[in-house]
């Protein structure tokens, strides 16, 4: 049955792509290490802001292009019923088409999100211009790195490895997961 | 959306979108407290972080570097040429250098960018150790130094650089300064932002004042104190 839409699947791999190849020149500009091996700086610290700013831009184009079916969305995954609370608090207990793990982590992707775009244009600007220079840009910036990472170890562990769970990855790459996962994962999912 | 009702299940509350607002509020404001609330932290982590390097593999430094290369140090090559409004022009070999008196140093690297780095063990020589062998004129009242990573140049006054911890470093917590530290020299002034901390040391040329250095030019204040410039504590 069918789980994610194109439009759905296409937000979260133009995240997943601007992700990854955001952390790959940030490791670059971040360790020392790879800042030897590397070295050109100026030209890895450009292209790392300037994916920034695509992979921004790409969300917020997909975002509008997704229009009423994406806000549709968003409202299944802020919605946390009782179940959802017992769920999170260990118990067994039936779930819609998210769970409620899912939900906190689209709720923190999307703040991240946010977060690491607002800090990731106030080191840009900021270096050189002192009314947008906080002494705390680059921790934060960096906090959100180290705490993303560990979201996103969970997240591929689960899609990937873990055998109860890791069925989910083909409804975000085909779309459709089989009707007796659902019914196992998804209890109360019923799709339109 | 429409959920269908749930028997014996409220209406489900809108738990996610007060997570999201909390976490942008938060991390916003973050750069308030960031750092403070980080320092404390840090110092309780850091006596454990010395057994988790590898956990922490930066252990606090950032590479900042501005030319397409870093510099190789050749010992064979390199050079310390001391020139300028001097009396009697000076170059030195690594191994000269090393044969002046030695000064050791724990002091704390500060980042104009908000990263700080505690109790950075240096060891080097004393301005004034290299300076009077090439005996500085009158007319002198500055210094250029010189990175070997073109075109990066930074200027102290000959009074911020008799500060008494100042130093020209060749070592940094036992042992030769890396490569992306500088090697195999640096300026340390503690006192001043790290951009003040020219790297990969080449040439120091007395100058009759300071101009703007590489950093300068594009906007950062020339004397660079720790809290007292850049628009921090201003």
């Amino acid at each position: 049955m069918k789980r994610f839409s194109r439009v759905e699947r296409l937000l979260h791999w133009l995240n997943a792509l601007g992700f990854f190849a955001l952390l790959a020149t940030g490791l670059v500009l971040y360790l020392p290490s790879l800042s030897v091996l590397v070295s050109r700086r100026q030209l890895v610290q450009s292209l790392h802001f300037w994916i920034g700013v695509a992979w921004l831009a790409a969300l917020a184009a997909v975002l509008l292009l997704g229009g009423r079916r994406l806000l549709a969305t968003a409202r299944e995954l802020e919605a946390f019923d009782r179940d959802d609370l017992r769920w999170l608090r260990g118990g067994k207990a039936p779930q819609g088409r998210f769970n409620a793990g899912q939900k906190v982590n689209a709720a923190l992707t999307a703040a991240f999100t946010v977060l690491f775009g607002v800090s990731g244009l106030l080191l840009w600007f900021g270096e050189q211009d002192t009314r947008v220079r906080f002494a705390s840009t680059v921790i934060l910036h960096d906090g959100l790195m180290y705490v993303s990472l560990v979201l996103v170890a969970g997240h591929l562990y689960l899609a990937l490895v873990h055998p109860a769970t890791r069925h989910a990855l083909r409804g975000m790459t085909l779309g459709d997961v089989s009707t007796e996962w659902a019914a196992r994962h998804h209890a109360k999912w019923k799709p339109q | 959306m429409e959920q269908p009702p749930v028997t014996g299940n409220p209406e489900p509350r809108r738990y996610g979108r007060g997570l999201f607002l909390a976490t942008v509020v938060g991390g916003a404001s973050s750069l308030f407290w960031g750092k403070a609330a980080w320092d404390r932290v840090a110092g309780v982590v850091s006596p454990v972080a010395a057994d988790l390097a590898p956990i922490l593999p930066t252990k606090g430094w950032r590479i900042y570097t501005v030319a397409g290369r870093m510099p190789v140090f050749d010992p064979a090559t390199w050079r310390l040429a001391l020139g300028g409004l001097v009396e009697q022009p000076v170059s030195l070999t690594y191994d000269q250098l090393r044969s002046l008196p030695r000064a050791e140093q724990v002091s704390t690297f500060h980042c104009v960018t908000g990263w700080t780095v505690k109790d950075v063990h240096w060891a080097g020589v004393r301005m004034h150790d290299v300076l009077s062998l090439a005996r500085p004129q009158q007319s002198a009242h500055a210094l250029r130094f010189v990175s070997m990573e073109q075109p990066y140049v930074d200027y102290l006054t000959l009074d911020q650089a008799r500060l008494a911890d100042v130093m020209l470093a060749y070592e940094m917590d036992g042992k030769p300064l890396a490569r992306e530290h500088g090697a195999p020299l640096r300026l340390v002034i503690p006192e001043m932002y790290g951009y003040k901390n020219v790297k990969w040391l080449g040439a120091i040329e007395l100058v009759s004042q300071a101009e703007s250095g590489y950093w300068e030019q594009r906007g950062y204040d020339s004397n660079a104190w720790v809290g007292r410039s850049n628009g921090y504590g201003t």
